[in-house]
């Protein structure tokens, strides 16, 4: 694995053949995006670790006020992603739509220094969380567009690698920094509002302005129009997508299935987290790789069998410490099978003046049926219990693969629009 | 913008540059801030232990910001804005009984871990047990056999999320548990439900059988009275946050969302248990949000932030009538039990 910074925009045509075969590096888009959600993870996820504690032990809010803030995190950003994708579209702007994005999220955190009470930390976070949601799909399409369309796989599992690393190192910061400084939380809301605005002022200054209209070879495409979206080509993968979502319930859950093992103790539980996310950042590249080879919604939709094996192996009758990593391992591998790797589809399934709405609809649908999935298996885990609830969704699911599956060859084989 | 690829590398080199010189400079200055508070003896006047142990006290978290954080203290309960004993253990959430204590922990670290903690009368551990999330109340039965814990478990990062409380019942002992207390029945107004989303928290004690408690379901609080023989959860009344029931067992007070809508403002609540009949006391605090202990049958305690000094909390006595006021008690206190 080795990531490489080239000067060269990647939409150049005249790349030779040799040179393809010889894995061109990682373009410069895709590594500055990185690194820019690198940084932002840092700062989103180092708040995050300390923010349950920093709500209790400082702000004084109870169960259900604290309940309230985790509720809104949800939801918001899902609509407010394919606000952001349309925006990216009309303007042939994407970078800065992302810059906004980045910007609201960044001026959030200085919103937190101030904030006193559960009213004002909740305007804070759902502020947080609609930069999320604006800046996704945007510079989702900057990495599609950038990218020449075979190696669109390697390209977003770079992306999602450097993203992963930030999520993981964020907690690591903030917890070696309230052990330097106990009690302090301040210090860790500061810090997190200077990677912020590192990653935004990296984005703005050196994030090259990707238009994939202005960029587009031959007749200059036409404006974008919702319709757009009911692509023939896009269709089936939202289908196929929203159908797997479906059954694709939170790691809460699997993580809540590993616990019930008597000889799984709680204090464990941070390490689900931070194993998962290991996964996922080892295996985002090489996986993304392979989708390239064999097909990206091959990959995209074979990965869910990961998922499957998270779903019984979190269940076994014998829990061991195999069994847990195991869940974690196959966990990891469904995110780097798929987070990315619907991105890449998406964004080549729909007409190029479309691109950043594209994505934002295949993210949205898979995000609002995993919150009505993980809604419908609270009821599911209550009524049968943990271990019956699991197998049944892992049996369903093959179902939904099986089926997925006669739609793989349409995707892989529909006609790409041009990078 | 006509600037150059490398000014643009020198621009953000410069932005990185001065970031992490002004994040650089906070935490060094935080951190000597910090330190020197943490060296600093405290305000209150210290007495040896023994001096406290033998008496009817308060025992209670100290949270003044000097070299006694966090560290479990007592008063006298007859002079307590006086001279006060550290115990030397440190605890997030106590609760004190004649025969021990129980004691739940935040162990900050890389991987953040909780743990409930049983003391004798001497301080020493019993046991402890790991707890699944950020304590937030602690009960002993008035026998000082059965340990009543909440905690906060939250979901965490982008992936997950959720929220929930778990409250769990253990043997003083650690030789029993009943385990989470969302696994036992639940009878609504005579109905048995099996809501999805139930969340229970402060367990109160009126004997080793029978405690009170707060269950949400369906958008709305409820006092609940729990057997632990039948492992059944029975509402009271709706309306109910965080009870604590009276020495003489005759009353619970709670907290009541006296404004129902978008914002949360509690305030303490005196039900009688016979009548059912409820008392606002109407002069005392807005916005509470501590699991109230009795000081004696008609006088509560309760903690509150100060607005002004982050961390630090102080416990306030309020008379069971209407028109009572809060009396400032125990200045730098949080999670006080009584100990008679």
């Amino acid at each position: 694995m080795y990531i490489s910074v080239r000067d060269r925009p990647t939409t150049d045509r005249a790349l030779a053949p040799a040179d393809r075969a010889a894995r061109p590096p990682v373009g410069r888009v895709v590594v500055v995006l990185g690194v820019v959600s690198m940084l932002t993870d840092i700062s989103s996820e180092s708040v995050a670790a300390i923010l349950p504690l920093y709500l209790t032990a400082v702000v004084g809010l109870t169960p259900v006020a604290y309940g309230l803030i985790d509720g809104l995190y949800q939801g918001v950003s899902a609509l407010v992603r394919l606000g952001g994708g349309w925006l990216a579209d009309a303007a042939d702007r994407p970078k800065w739509v992302a810059f906004l994005g980045y910007g609201v999220s960044a001026i959030a955190r200085v919103f937190l220094l101030f904030a006193t009470g559960a009213a004002g930390i909740a305007a804070v976070v759902t502020a947080d969380r609609i930069g999320k949601g604006i800046r996704t799909a945007p510079r989702d399409s900057m990495i599609s567009t950038s990218t020449p369309t075979e190696h669109l796989g390697r390209a977003f599992g770079v992306h999602r690698m450097l993203d992963t690393i930030g999520a993981a190192l964020g907690p690591l910061i903030a917890f070696g920094l309230l052990w330097a400084v106990p009690d302090d939380y301040t210090v860790v809301m500061v810090v997190s509002l200077a990677f912020a605005l590192a990653g935004v002022a990296l984005l703005g200054l050196l994030g090259p302005d990707v238009r994939v209209k202005r960029e587009h070879v031959g007749p200059t495409p036409p404006p974008f129009r919702w319709r757009d979206l009911g692509d023939r080509r896009l269709r089936p993968l939202l289908a196929v997508a929203g159908a797997l979502g479906l059954l694709t319930v939170g790691d809460g859950f699997i993580y809540l299935a590993l616990l019930d093992h008597a000889d799984v103790t709680v204090t464990w539980f941070p390490l689900f987290y931070v194993g998962t996310n290991v996964a996922y950042l080892a295996l985002a590249v090489p996986v993304g790789r392979l989708a390239d080879r064999v097909g990206r919604a091959r990959v995209l939709v074979l990965g869910h069998l990961a998922l499957v094996g998270a779903y019984l192996c979190s269940v076994l009758p014998t829990s061991t410490v195999a069994a847990t990593v195991g869940t974690l391992v196959l966990l990891g591998s469904f995110y780097a099978a798929t987070d990315g790797v619907i991105a890449a589809v998406a964004g080549r399934l729909v007409p190029v003046q479309a691109r950043s709405s594209g994505i934002a609809a295949a993210q949205t649908v898979v995000a609002l049926a995993r919150m009505l999935a993980s809604a419908g298996f609270g009821l599911l885990w209550l009524l049968l219990g943990p271990a019956t609830a699991m197998v049944s969704v892992a049996a369903l699911l093959v179902l939904a693969i099986l089926l997925a599956a006669t739609r793989v060859g349409r995707l892989d084989g529909a006609v790409t629009t041009a990078a | 913008m006509n600037v150059g690829p490398r000014a643009r590398v020198l621009v953000f080199v410069a932005i990185v540059v001065a970031l992490v010189a002004t994040a650089g400079v906070y935490v060094l200055a935080q951190g000597r801030e910090v330190r020197a508070q943490r060296d600093a003896e405290p305000e209150a006047v210290r007495t040896p232990v023994a001096e406290v142990v033998d008496g009817p006290r308060i025992v209670f978290r100290h949270t003044g910001l000097d070299n006694e954080l966090g560290v479990v203290a007592m008063v006298p309960l007859d002079d307590p804005g006086g001279a006060r004993a550290f115990t030397g253990v440190s605890c997030d959430r106590v609760a004190a009984g004649p025969d021990g204590a129980s004691c739940l922990t935040i162990d900050r670290g890389v991987v953040t871990t909780y743990e409930a903690h049983s003391y004798d009368a001497d301080w020493q551990e019993v046991d402890s047990s790991p707890l699944p999330g950020i304590p937030s109340r602690t009960r002993l039965s008035p026998d000082g056999t059965l340990v009543g814990t909440t905690s906060f478990v939250s979901g965490h990062s982008y992936m997950t999320a959720g929220f929930s409380t778990a409250t769990e019942i253990h043997a003083f002992d650690g030789s029993r548990t009943w385990g989470n207390l969302e696994k036992f029945d639940l009878v609504i107004e005579g109905t048995q439900v099996r809501p999805t989303d139930r969340n229970i928290w402060g367990v109160t004690f009126v004997d080793d059988e029978t405690f009170y408690a707060t269950v949400a379901e369906g958008g709305r609080t409820w006092l609940v009275e729990g057997d632990l023989t039948e492992r059944t959860l029975t509402s009271v009344s709706a309306d109910a946050e965080c009870p604590a029931v009276s020495p003489d067992g005759s009353q619970v007070a709670f907290k009541v969302d006296v404004d129902p809508g978008r914002k949360v403002v509690w305030q303490i609540t005196v039900q009688d248990l016979a009548t059912g009949e409820r008392t606002l006391l109407e002069q005392g605090p807005r916005g509470v949000d501590d699991q109230v202990e009795w000081l004696d049958d008609d006088t509560l305690l309760y903690g509150m932030p100060r607005a002004d000094e982050p961390g630090v909390t102080d416990v306030w006595s309020l008379d069971t009538t209407a028109d009572a006021a809060p009396q400032l008690l125990v200045e730098q206190a949080w999670s006080a039990t009584v100990v008679r």
